[in-house]
């Protein structure tokens, strides 16, 4: 228990400083950003306390949002992604979520893919439309949700396997 | 009564959800329309000293292009140096009378932002350095934004690139002023609105600050007129204007008081009335 929860305050504090120091200074091709940072809501513990992730997530978004100046919309972004955890958590892993015996270090490729790129484009879409504000930029929106959440995804699912012990 | 905790204990996870969802989105909104967001902002101690850390790292890889644009910087004030007709003002009898109007403060840029549709700049200067909000922010190329917020030892700057940005500014050959904006498309572009129709406009006239703000003084670069279009009704340019600065690519930066602003301020509110 202990060390679940000290490995998940390291990676707070890991993901926030890679986010803010590294990935939001890429500006790939002018504006692509990755926010990897939401690979910590993705691998919080399945078994924890719902009210304390959503919190946490929240506390999470802000910090990202205190560095940016961006206003809240990485905190809505992320605690949306937090909320509707569980909903993806079942329709990409089925039965090993109702068993509640999800390990996301052994879970196959896919289900995983699954279930990150359905989180990020929600998370992505959400950042984006309430980061330019402006129902008539649909376009410009969805443009950047697609870029942003390929180069997400792409780093995410190697950063998770990277760092992830006996996936064989 | 008791039904009602039951509800609340029953959806706390979200009603939760709902509370943290409305604080962010209450951000958002009063970051969108208010023009000072006092609350989420990169001014404070915790950021600005982990973009602080990142920036002495960071520097070391600019250190040739901040030297020539030093060396170009010192030609260009030693040529003036060198042409300055010496004038020997017979009427300036008490020295004290002679007082500067702008006051320069160096900083570095700690945070640098230009993808995003609303960008801010943090510099390493606040309070204790006597910035106040509302002063202008240069390069040796032109101009950056106007100070917005400030803490103890970091103060936060509207850049040009933000949509919340206006800022007066006028043509070089002639006195037509109008507004600069930003759209939010490129980095490299702003736009110059409200030119009156009467403006000899030519593409690859500079544009400069207009003397009508106290926060700039007047003659400060801009960019060039890359392109310009006439307005939907018809009376006005809207100009798209091709920065000076790589706004991209930004190290030190000059901080500019206007001295006599108080003055001009209490002159101002006074013909209001």
């Amino acid at each position: 228990m202990n060390n679940v929860t000290g490995t998940n305050i390291v990676r707070f504090i890991l993901l926030l400083l890679i986010q803010v120091v590294i990935c939001n200074h890429i500006n790939f091709l002018g504006y692509i950003n990755p926010y990897v940072y939401i690979i910590f809501i993705f691998l919080f513990p399945v078994r924890e306390e719902r009210l304390l992730f959503l919190f946490i997530s929240f506390m999470l978004g802000l910090l990202v949002d205190l560095f940016s100046d961006s206003g809240g919309v990485h905190a809505a972004a992320a605690v949306s992604l937090a909320y509707a955890r569980p909903l993806l958590l079942k329709s990409s892993f089925g039965m090993l979520y109702e068993h509640q015996s999800i390990k996301f270090n052994t879970t196959e490729i896919g289900s995983l893919l699954s279930y990150i790129t359905i989180g990020t484009i929600l998370h992505h879409l959400i950042l984006f439309s309430l980061e330019v504000f402006n129902v008539s930029e649909i376009l410009l929106i969805l443009k950047k949700t697609l870029f942003a959440s390929i180069f997400t995804i792409i780093l995410s699912v190697l950063l998770i396997i990277l760092f992830s012990r006996n996936r064989k | 009564m008791q039904q009602i905790f039951n509800f609340v204990i029953r959806n706390k996870t979200f009603l939760l959800f709902l509370l943290l969802l409305s604080i962010a989105l209450s951000l958002t909104i009063q970051s969108h329309s208010y023009h000072k967001s006092k609350f989420i902002n990169s001014a404070n101690i915790l950021t600005g000293g982990v973009y602080g850390t990142m920036n002495s790292v960071d520097q070391y890889f600019y250190l040739k292009k901040e030297n020539d644009l030093l060396v170009e910087e010192n030609r260009f004030l030693r040529e003036k140096l060198l042409n300055l007709p010496i004038v020997k003002d017979s009427t300036l009898i008490d020295t004290t009378y002679q007082k500067s109007k702008y006051r320069v403060t160096t900083a570095e840029v700690y945070k640098n932002s230009y993808s995003l549709p609303n960008n801010y700049l943090t510099l390493n200067r606040g309070k204790n350095d006597s910035i106040k909000e509302d002063l202008g922010v240069i390069t040796s190329n032109g101009i950056i934004g106007i100070i917005d917020n400030t803490s103890k030892n970091y103060s936060r700057t509207l850049s040009i690139l933000n949509q919340k940005s206006q800022i007066n500014a006028q043509l070089k050959s002639s006195n037509h002023i109008g507004s600069l904006t930003w759209n939010g498309k490129s980095p490299v572009f702003v736009q110059l609105e409200d030119v009156s129709q009467f403006a000899p406009i030519k593409e690859g006239d500079t544009i400069i600050t207009g003397g009508e703000s106290s926060i700039f003084p007047k003659g400060i670069g801009i960019g060039t007129i890359d392109s310009f279009k006439t307005d939907i009704s018809g009376d006005t340019y809207t100009i798209e204007v091709r920065l000076f600065n790589d706004m991209t690519n930004l190290g030190t930066v000059y901080i500019l008081e206007n001295l006599d602003r108080n003055q001009i301020r209490t002159l101002e509110n006074k013909s209001d009335e």
